[in-house]
């Protein structure tokens, strides 16, 4: 209950000022610009989207994913209202809750409005839209590891600047990790088994297969333990700040 | 209604908070004095649940603030210091979103909105943004957001700090008002306000209680028949501080 009405006021902010809109139209710009470009969507005639328009999504949430998720804790303690919420009678928690959900909403708001994407593939070609879906939820699940991180960093910090350095830095080397010309470089100098470390804390092992149309349960696993602990962090960090 | 028991709050090496121990009956309007860095806002907030003790306990309303939080919670109205209030809302957006989630729905949200906005005197700026208000009025609306549960403790920190005398009359009215049905603790620097709305003046030093007792008490207790020397007799200066 009180979950759902920090979430009404937090996704009421993000949409009565002008943050929301801005990160909603420069993601519509850069993911459709992308695929269109580098993508090469007219000229590959790829119907699925896997490497046309999804495979971007990830470099495009590590920048603008901490953008939308900086202001959650940050704010709320260089302002002091985080005084007015720790003595209402709700859980640190539920707060946590409702405000993760508010930035995942303006998130899932932003990949709703990409379906005319969808739709001109539907028309032109025939491609297979349950693969197209679960490219949707792997590309929604790393956009929430993004942002969960981001609120994480928030936590430590007052400065929205601060926090948006620091996640930016965090979500570039999560990309980085795992993306095959990095890793390919890497193999080169580091052992197998270190390597295989590295290719394990990024994000494509499992947002590849999910964008390849595979539902693989490690893939939910990873996300969700990620989020979790990311999370659970934040509270950590939340309570031991008032100590 | 709030009973202090032997409660410390150590941070790192400083104690802010030695084993302070205090109670305010309902019908009583206790001012909580000290000079800066004596502990009072560290002690409400630990009686408000923001900030755990180190060790004692604050009861509300016979609830424990450590043992039960959230019930002990429901009992409070608390006016941070600083009265920070979200800035992209409206003053009315505000006051709804603090009664929701204090569990207040329907009518009875919109009755508690309505009647925190008019004893707080913020009708003519109830849609107005936040962030374009002036001192007075955002600290009124903190206020307002204290009172909207009807709440049986009152817990204000400095409530009138940064108000124009008016606005400053106005709050020590209100809180003279309210404490004849509330149990109100209330921090000041002001010492006139103890006279004008206090029942019961304590005064903290160092985290320490120096002085207790009724208005009357505590202006026999002077020998000149001035607050202002007492205050200045029982607590240390910042500048003593420095030179021991």
């Amino acid at each position: 209950m009180s979950s759902c009405t920090i979430y009404k006021r937090e996704l009421s902010s993000y949409f009565s000022q002008p943050t929301a809109y801005a990160i909603i139209v420069i993601f519509l710009i850069f993911s459709l610009g992308l695929t269109f470009t580098f993508g090469e969507f007219m000229r590959t005639g790829d119907s699925s989207l896997e490497w046309t328009f999804l495979f971007w999504h990830p470099w495009v949430y590590m920048l603008l994913a901490p953008a939308v998720g900086m202001k959650l804790w940050a704010d709320e303690q260089r302002t002091g209202t985080i005084e007015l919420l720790g003595t209402f009678p709700v859980s640190t928690w539920s707060a946590i809750i409702g405000k993760f959900m508010a930035a995942a909403t303006v998130w899932l708001i932003a990949l709703i409005l990409t379906f005319p994407i969808v739709a001109t593939v539907n028309y032109l070609g025939n491609p297979d839209n349950g693969a197209i879906f679960a490219g949707y939820i792997g590309s929604f699940l790393v956009c929430c590891t993004f942002l969960s991180i981001t609120m994480l960093v928030s936590a430590c910090t007052r400065d929205q600047v601060v926090c948006l350095i620091v996640s930016v830095a965090i979500c570039v080397l999560v990309v980085l990790c795992g993306y095959d010309p990095v890793t390919r470089e890497l193999s080169k100098v580091v052992s197998p088994g270190v390597l295989e470390g590295i290719v394990a804390i990024g994000v494509w092992d499992h947002f590849s297969s999910l964008n390849s149309g595979l539902f693989r349960l490690k893939d939910f696993i990873w996300f969700g333990s990620i989020i979790f602990v990311c999370l659970l962090g934040t509270s950590a960090i939340l309570s031991s700040k008032r100590a | 209604m709030i009973e202090v028991d032997s409660l410390t709050k150590q941070f790192g090496t400083k104690c802010a908070v030695n084993s302070l121990s205090f109670t305010v009956q309902k019908g009583e309007v206790l001012g909580f004095l000290g000079p800066n860095g004596a502990g009072k806002s560290t002690t409400m907030r630990m009686i408000t649940g923001f900030i755990p003790p180190t060790s004692g306990d604050a009861k509300v309303c016979g609830i424990s603030i450590i043992d039960n939080p959230n019930a002990a919670k429901t009992k409070i109205g608390y006016l941070p210091e600083s009265a920070p209030l979200y800035n992209d809302m409206t003053v009315l957006g505000f006051l709804k979103f603090c009664a929701a989630i204090r569990g207040l729905k329907g009518t009875a949200k919109n009755d508690a909105v309505e009647r925190a906005i008019d004893t707080c005197f913020l009708g003519s700026v109830a849609k107005q943004s936040i962030d374009t208000l002036s001192k007075g009025y955002r600290h009124r609306t903190c206020l307002a957001q204290a009172l909207l549960h009807d709440p049986e403790v009152l817990i204000l920190d400095e409530p009138t700090d940064g108000l124009d005398p008016n606005q400053k009359f106005e709050v020590r009215q209100l809180i003279k008002r309210l404490g004849q049905t509330k149990a109100i603790l209330f921090s000041t620097h002001i010492l006139e306000e103890v006279e004008a709305s206090c029942t019961r003046a304590v005064i903290v030093d160092r985290g320490k209680i120096v002085a207790d007792g009724t208005p009357a008490e505590l202006l026999a207790q002077s020998e000149t028949g001035s607050l202002t020397d007492l205050f200045r007799k029982v607590t240390s200066s910042d500048t003593a501080h420095a030179a021991a």
